[in-house]
Parts: structure tokens; C-alpha cells; sequence
């Protein structure tokens, strides 16, 4: 049960972290000052969640580890994020298709663990939940603006919604880990979020003019350690203090 | 007066003064992004334990997950209470319950609207987090009022303008 719950609270943990790496790579290269400000506010939400998990899982795992030795000093194999988190931010139409599909489904997911029989991942929940509707609300204001705007904008983010659009399926991934502690109380089952999240997605997209994608084959992997080609790139540039200087503390 | 007479006089009042002490000191730091706020105004001191030796606990939770000010509060802390003569300080972060902007005083939300903020209106519910704010301009009053931008200066914010006197304003979110 306790590697269940480090191997669970460390892929929420890394979930966090690297989508807010990412969201951080548009602190001064985002279309207007509103936006900029907007989507490093987002990254900070998202670093503070890891924050937390990181904490946590090291306190489950009781093995001398601290959050930044989770988040700086694991190699790209330990890392147990989706896919979707980890893909590049592209032009600011995937950013932010990544951003709804990625909020449409935190949203509910924070709500139902906020009755975690565990009382940590409870508490993380019930603050990330507020933070994850306003994330919700600014990807789903965007998708309407771009889908129902120009013609260009249209057919870029389409496209962002079609090429992102494979990395959705892990999201409801439940393996034996998942069960184990949905069995216990603790986590939540996915599959049962799905429902919710295609309505979520079905509204905000009508409203945007834009397709659902059909079903179709979904990558897999993150939740084993298999990423994919640019993650490595992300690591070296957010572990380059810790791999230049070993140990450093501020 | 020395530090070292501070040190004599708080630890040689009786426990329950020495906690009452460290709750006032301690509340009195200032948010260091919206410094006409406390953190007692805010709602994040928790709570104050004080042992024998000068010895303090103190409990704060945070507004927002990711709020740096908390680095900063916790140095802060930590200064006031060593200055007022105590001789050890531990800061524990608390989560649970959340806080939320319902726990800001009707003072706090005025001295928010002097200072330039509109406060947070209403209760932190569903309804306001989707977005069904209604905003009053912290300058003239006005309802006349629009979004610019979801996020502003600081996670807690939003960037609003106002349509009858054009004052552009932070407004402090529901959360």
C-alpha cells in the first residue's frame, strides 16, 4: 500500500511539475502582458501543487529524499508524468488546447479527492480544485476566442485540439496501482471522469465552432517512465542547477 | 531597549501573556504583496503554541498553493518574534481546512478598497469561481466594470477596468 500511494502521489507530483515547467517556458514570449502574466500565474499554481505532492511522497516513501531531490535529481525513466503534460507548448493553440483537456479533466479529479480517505491528498485537493476552475475558465475562454475567431486562428487551433488529442487517453489510465487505492478510499477512479470531461469538452468546443476528435488509438507510456523525444530537453533545462552544481541549496 | 532586555522581559512573563504576545507580534507582519493587510487580517496565522525557554510554534496556511509570499512570511515571522525576545521559532504549514477569501474580516475587505483593490465579492462559491463576479470599482463604486485579464499582478488577482471613470484595478479573486 505505501509503494501504491509514493508511486500515485509521485505521478500527481510530476503531472504538476512539469506542466508547470512548461507553462514557465512562456514567462516573456506570450502574445500580450495579460497573457504572459496569466500563464506564469498557471505555472505557479501548478509548481505550488508539486510543491505539496513532492512533500508528501517523500514523507510516504520515508526514505531521507525532500521534494526538490524528487523533482531535481530523478533521470527522465523515474519520471511518472503523462504525456500530455510534457509536449511541447507549440504555437499558443496547443498551449492551450493542452491546457483544457489537461483542466477539463483536473477539475473533477481534484473535486472527487477532496473525499480521499487520506487526509494529506485531501487537503492538497481542496485548494488545487479552486485553482484548477480558474484554469478551466481561462482555457475554455481562449478556445472559444480562437475557434470562433479568424479564419487562421480557427485552423490552428484545431489542429492543436487533433495533434494533442492521442495523449488524452492516459488520463483515465487506471493500472493495478490506481485500483489498489481506489479499493482503499484513497484515490480516484478515472474512467469515472470521463463522462464529465467529454461533456466539458463537448460544450466548450461547440461553442468554439470546433470538432471533437473521434476516439481513435491513444499513446501510452508516461506512467512507466516511457516519455517522449522532447522531455529529455526539459529536464536538462530544469534540473540544470542540481546536474551543474550537486547538492547546491540557495 | 536592548534586545537582550526584551529577551528577559517576554520570557519572564507567565506562558498564557507569552502566547498572547507572539499571536500580536506575529500578526502583525504584512503581506508583502498587498502590504495594507496583516496576516491576521488575512486569515493565514493559525495559530500560536509558546513552551518554556522562549520556545514558539506557529501554524499559517496558505492563500494560494504556489504563493511565494509564504517564503516571505515565514522570514518574517520568524524576525518579529526573535526581535520581540523569543528565542526559537518554528513555522509549520498547515493545509487543512483551506483557506478561502470568506475568512477575510469586513475590515480587511475595506482597508483592500481604500488601498486600491476591489475585494472579493461575495462568497467564494461555485457560481463566483465560473465567473458570475460582480465588481465594484474600488475607486468610484461603480458596477460599470469589466475583466481585462484573469490573472494580475499576483496569483490572487485579477486585472479589471472600470467603464465609468477608466480606472484600470486588481481585483482581489474569490478563492
Amino acid at each position: 500500500m505505501t509503494d501504491a500511494l509514493f508511486t500515485y502521489v509521485l505521478r500527481l507530483a510530476d503531472d504538476a511539475a512539469i506542466l508547470g515547467q512548461r507553462l514557465g517556458e512562456w514567462c516573456g514570449h506570450a502574445p500580450t502582458l495579460e497573457e504572459d502574466i496569466g500563464l506564469a500565474n498557471v505555472a505557479l499554481d501548478h509548481v505550488g501543487q508539486a510543491r505539496a505532492l513532492y512533500s508528501y511522497a517523500a514523507e510516504v516513501e520515508g526514505k531521507g529524499r525532500d521534494e526538490d531531490q524528487l523533482c531535481f535529481l530523478r533521470v527522465e525513466r523515474a519520471f511518472r508524468n503523462c504525456l500530455l503534460v510534457e509536449q511541447p507548448n507549440g504555437d499558443f493553440a496547443q498551449t492551450i488546447a493542452r491546457q483544457l483537456f489537461f483542466s477539463a479533466f483536473m477539475l473533477p479529479f481534484w473535486e472527487k479527492l477532496t473525499g480521499s480517505s487520506d487526509a494529506t491528498l485531501s487537503a492538497i485537493a481542496a485548494k488545487a480544485e479552486k485553482e484548477a476552475a480558474y484554469h478551466l475558465r481561462h482555457a475554455s475562454e481562449w478556445t472559444i476566442r480562437l475557434g470562433d475567431g479568424t479564419a487562421e486562428s480557427h485552423r490552428r487551433m484545431q489542429e492543436a485540439i487533433d495533434l494533442l488529442w492521442p495523449y488524452t487517453g492516459e488520463l483515465f489510465e487506471a493500472d493495478d496501482t490506481v485500483s489498489e487505492l481506489v479499493a482503499a478510499g484513497i484515490a480516484v477512479d478515472p474512467q469515472g471522469l470521463r463522462a464529465g470531461w467529454l461533456a466539458t469538452l463537448s460544450r466548450v468546443l461547440e461553442e468554439a465552432t470546433l470538432t471533437l476528435p473521434a476516439q481513435g488509438w491513444m499513446q501510452t507510456g508516461g506512467r512507466d517512465g516511457r516519455h517522449s523525444e522532447s522531455f529529455g530537453h526539459l529536464l536538462s533545462e530544469m534540473q540544470y542547477m542540481q546536474r551543474a552544481y550537486p547538492g547546491h541549496t540557495w | 531597549m536592548s534586545a537582550a532586555g526584551d529577551t528577559d522581559t517576554v520570557q519572564a512573563l507567565p506562558l498564557g501573556e507569552q502566547r498572547r504576545r507572539a499571536l500580536e507580534v506575529a500578526g502583525r507582519v504584512p503581506d508583502p504583496e498587498v502590504p495594507v493587510l496583516t496576516i491576521a487580517d488575512l486569515g493565514v496565522l493559525r495559530d500560536v503554541r509558546v513552551q518554556e525557554g522562549g520556545v514558539v510554534e506557529v501554524d499559517i496556511t496558505p492563500t494560494y498553493t504556489g504563493c511565494p509570499a509564504m517564503a516571505v512570511f515565514t522570514m518574517d515571522i520568524e524576525t518579529a518574534l526573535l526581535a520581540a525576545g523569543f528565542s526559537s521559532v518554528r513555522i509549520n504549514t498547515v493545509l487543512s481546512p483551506a483557506w478561502t477569501t470568506d475568512w477575510l474580516s469586513a475590515e480587511a475587505r475595506e482597508k483592500l478598497r481604500a488601498y486600491g483593490i476591489a475585494p472579493p465579492a461575495g462568497k467564494a462559491s461555485r457560481r463566483a469561481l465560473f465567473g458570475d463576479d460582480q465588481v465594484a470599482c474600488p475607486r468610484c463604486g461603480s458596477l460599470e466594470t469589466e475583466k481585462v485579464s484573469e490573472f494580475g499582478s499576483t496569483a490572487c488577482k485579477a486585472l479589471w477596468r472600470c467603464r465609468a471613470c477608466a480606472e484600470p484595478f486588481d481585483y482581489f479573486k474569490c478563492h
